[in-house]
């Protein structure tokens, strides 16, 4: 399975390597979100501020559709996913590669929001552990939940528009604690942080375990 | 020894619609059979019943000795598929899409470049993206990978299409050494069958159903038939063990 | 859905027969009716026996009689609460209504996935059973909300506040109507199962995320006032008592919607399962009509001739076309005398072989 699993990731990222969609597309679509929040917020900083932690994360939500319909998109080729089930892939291996690819550019993504976010709205980091932890599990969560997803709706012709509005519920939760411990992380506020990270980590074993268990019906689903 | 595909009133649904209305097969290990018959009758989905990617609702289904009607996903492994499309990434070079196809398959790199070789695939070729072929040049990669894999049963979909007469002696001759070799190749075309010089058999369909069986091919069927079983004992033949309606039909 | 007791009653004798067994009368009289069933995986419809029907209708009439009693007793015969004087008989049906959305019909909805995708009990019973579990559950999370509301105006002064449960509650609802998207994309009464199945455990397993964050949260929300972790309920005497029959007779109303609903489903998949029968003919007759029609130089006795490996049945399906006028037969001929020719034949090829 870990086998497979590298096999495909490395795949997916030497595509994303040659065509470049998400440096060029999804990334700035998730730098467009802030400063479309920027303009709805108004000038002032303050709200910009407070708010920050929240926007940033509902930034990263909306790429992360983006991102996993990308994924999807790469196997829509004539016959590719046939040509993906016929191969001898492992099918959780096959989940664990996606998410594993998507989570990497998520990552990607979000050390440039990060930036983004401390210098268009001014937001200052007070615990830099404390930020790349709850992200970093956040991230598992999303990518887990969207590859879900993503394969679930894979042969669907509605898929553009079936796919956000069953990804984003799920990963709602994903939205409170990450701001919640983003918060807490960028001193904007808020108690002790840790229970946040905690449910982070659940959200992100639960739907690792859930996709590794159900690869295999989620690959017929298609 | 089992064979290679048994099929038995077995029947296949897209969607609402049955593609595979009642099919009754066999086919043994090392023989070469083409598929005839009218658009629409279930060529491409007896095809792929037979890849394990359509479920079988009704009937017996056997290919390899896994029972397809139970777990479809054992037989995958041991066949390879060429559909319509060519089932490539597009952004991908033409040698990674050939070691992608061959290493998901858990086969060794060493056969790539000889496959490729064989499929006319050299020189500034190889590093071509796959997106800016031609269609009859994505169908040569798609053989390359295919042969590189070396499967127990080749699942050919219209092969001939959009290959050049070089293309299709090269194809030829990649059937003739499979089944030499102790492969099953099962292919649908819709050429006639004499152009095929290692075809055995022709079944043609109609309505999901199959019609007609004839046996054709140079040799008469006993010594062919010898010979192939030969060929299976030396070479690398179906797994053995076929589930117990298999084994009765044919022993 | 039918909310009404009284329309069960035409649906019950007539409507089953004729939708199995009279639907296309040729078809379904002769031999594809077998095939037709042959071809669904194991849970095929059947009409319900009167057992079963007399049971919901039972449990129909209960839940109207409890649900009777629980608003009597609760609007008339227990005290208002000292806090919240009158406002507080909501609570004999907001939280029963919100324990069988949140746990009753998401738990059904899961275990049935479960036993769908779990190879040995797959059953088109559960995905059935899954989607109108899922179904009836959206119409009591939306109830949820709407009592919730209700009660939260006077209590809080706002008709929505954005608390956790509240809040939780409505995302729980967009995961349903999600889901119930999905089950409208066209598909395959199979691959449409799998993916609902798929998407039902996905959702459901945010479920106790959810619950887990209502403890975190701490805010505006009551306490879970029954499910306390030390198991005392903060409610006491007559109160409790109509609690109590207020959750019975909430799930005695779900119990009953979910049968309902669930016959629905059974009812539209027996249809679905007898258009199939009627396009396997078809298709059927389309194969015979090429391969009788091309007969190229004699089809059945050129496969016959060579035919060390003939396919069996098709001469005998002519044949018996010949014999029986009547369009079912050749099914039934083949697939009853096709097999034992089968192994005649393929035996006979095998000793050949050898």
């Amino acid at each position: 399975m870990w086998r497979d699993a590298a096999l495909v990731a490395g795949k997916d990222l030497r595509i994303e390597l040659r065509s470049r969609v998400v440096l060029h597309q999804v990334i700035p679509f998730g730098v467009l979100v802030l400063l479309l929040f920027a303009l709805a917020l108004g000038p002032d900083r303050r709200p910009m501020v407070q708010a920050a932690p929240g926007l940033f994360w509902v930034a990263v939500l909306f790429a992360t559709v983006l991102a996993v319909q990308r994924s999807v998109a790469v196997e829509s080729g004539d016959g590719v996913r046939d040509g993906l089930r016929v191969s001898g892939l492992d099918p959780a291996g096959v989940f664990l590669g996606k998410a594993a690819a998507i989570g990497a550019q998520l990552l990607a993504l979000e050390v440039l929001l990060t930036g983004g976010v401390l210098v268009l709205y001014g937001a200052q980091v007070r615990s830099y552990g404390a930020l790349l932890t709850s992200a970093v599990f956040a991230t598992a969560g999303l990518a887990a939940a969207g590859t879900i997803y993503g394969t679930l709706s894979a042969g669907m012709r509605v898929r553009e528009t079936l796919l956000p509005f069953l990804l984003l519920p799920v990963t709602a939760p994903v939205l409170l604690a990450g701001t919640r411990a983003w918060q807490v992380a960028l001193g904007a506020g808020g108690s002790a942080g840790d229970p946040w990270v905690r449910l982070l980590v659940v959200f992100a074993a639960v739907y690792l375990a859930l996709g590794v268990a159900m690869a295999g019906a989620l690959q017929e689903a298609a | 020894m089992p064979p290679a595909v048994l099929l038995r009133a077995a029947v296949a649904l897209t969607g609402r619609f049955p593609a595979l209305a009642g099919v009754d097969l066999d086919v043994a290990a090392g023989e070469v059979v083409v598929l005839e018959g009218p658009n629409g009758a279930g060529k491409t989905s007896l095809l792929r019943v037979c890849a394990g990617l359509l479920p079988v609702t009704a009937g017996e289904a056997v290919v390899l000795g896994c029972d397809l009607r139970r777990d479809r996903s054992a037989v995958r492994r041991k066949v390879g598929l060429l559909g319509h499309g060519a089932a490539l990434y597009d952004d991908l070079t033409v040698v990674e899409n050939v070691r992608f196809a061959v290493r998901a398959a858990g086969g060794a790199s060493g056969g790539i470049d000889a496959a490729l070789e064989r499929l006319g695939l050299t020189g500034r070729l190889r590093r071509t993206p796959a997106g800016r072929l031609s269609a009859g040049q994505r169908r040569r990669v798609a053989l390359a990978a295919l042969a590189a894999r070396a499967p127990a049963l080749w699942l050919l979909d219209e092969p001939h299409a959009a290959l050049d007469r070089e293309g299709r002696d090269v194809l030829a001759g990649l059937v003739s050494e499979a089944a030499a070799g102790g492969a099953t190749v099962v292919l649908a075309s819709h050429e006639p069958a004499a152009s095929l010089p290692r075809a055995d058999r022709v079944v043609t369909l109609a309505g999901g159903r199959v019609v007609a069986d004839e046996r054709v091919g140079p040799a008469p069927a006993r010594p062919a038939v010898l010979a192939d079983v030969v060929a299976v004992a030396a070479g690398a033949g179906a797994p053995a063990g076929a589930p117990g309606a298999g084994g009765a039909h044919v022993a | 859905m039918t909310g009404v007791p009284g329309v069960d009653a035409p649906v019950v004798p007539g409507v089953d027969a004729p939708v199995v067994h009279d639907v296309d009368a040729p078809m379904a009289r002769g031999v594809d009716a077998p095939v037709a069933h042959d071809v669904a995986m194991p849970g095929a419809p059947r009409p319900w026996g009167p057992v079963a029907t007399w049971t919901v209708r039972a449990m129909g009439v209960a839940a109207v009689v409890c649900t009777a009693l629980t608003v009597w007793l609760g609007l008339w015969v227990t005290p208002p609460d000292a806090v919240q004087h009158d406002l507080v008989r909501l609570v004999y049906l907001h939280p029963p209504i919100a324990w069988v959305a949140l746990y009753l019909a998401f738990g059904t909805a899961g275990l049935a996935s479960v036993l769908w995708l779990w190879p040995r009990t797959r059953s088109a019973l559960w995905d059935r059973l899954a989607a109108a579990a899922v179904e009836v559950g959206t119409v009591f999370t939306a109830l949820t909300l709407v009592t919730g509301s209700i009660w939260g105006r006077p209590t809080w002064g706002v008709w929505w506040a954005w608390d956790a449960r509240l809040t939780s509650t409505a995302l729980l609802l967009v995961l349903q109507l999600g889901y119930l998207a999905l089950r409208r994309v066209p598909g395959d009464p199979d691959t449409r199962a799998r993916r609902c199945a798929v998407a039902a455990l996905v959702t459901a397993a945010d479920v106790p995320i959810v619950h887990f964050s209502v403890v975190w949260w701490r805010t505006l929300h009551q306490q879970a006032t029954v499910l306390n972790a030390n198991l005392s309920p903060t409610i006491h005497g007559s109160m409790a008592w109509t609690l109590l029959l207020g959750f019975v007779a909430v799930t005695l109303a779900f119990g009953w919607m979910l049968a309902v609903r669930y016959r629905i489903e059974a009812l539209s998949a027996a249809a679905e399962e007898a258009e199939l029968g009627a396009a396997l003919a078809e298709r059927r007759a389309e194969g015979l009509a090429v391969g009788s029609g091309a007969a190229p130089a004699g089809g059945p006795d050129t496969a016959l001739l060579h035919g060390a490996l003939a396919t069996a049945g098709q001469p005998q399906a002519t044949d018996a076309e010949a014999l029986c006028p009547d369009a079912g037969h050749p099914v039934a001929v083949e697939s009853d005398a096709g097999q034992p020719a089968a192994v005649r034949l393929g035996s006979a090829a095998a000793e050949r072989a050898q």
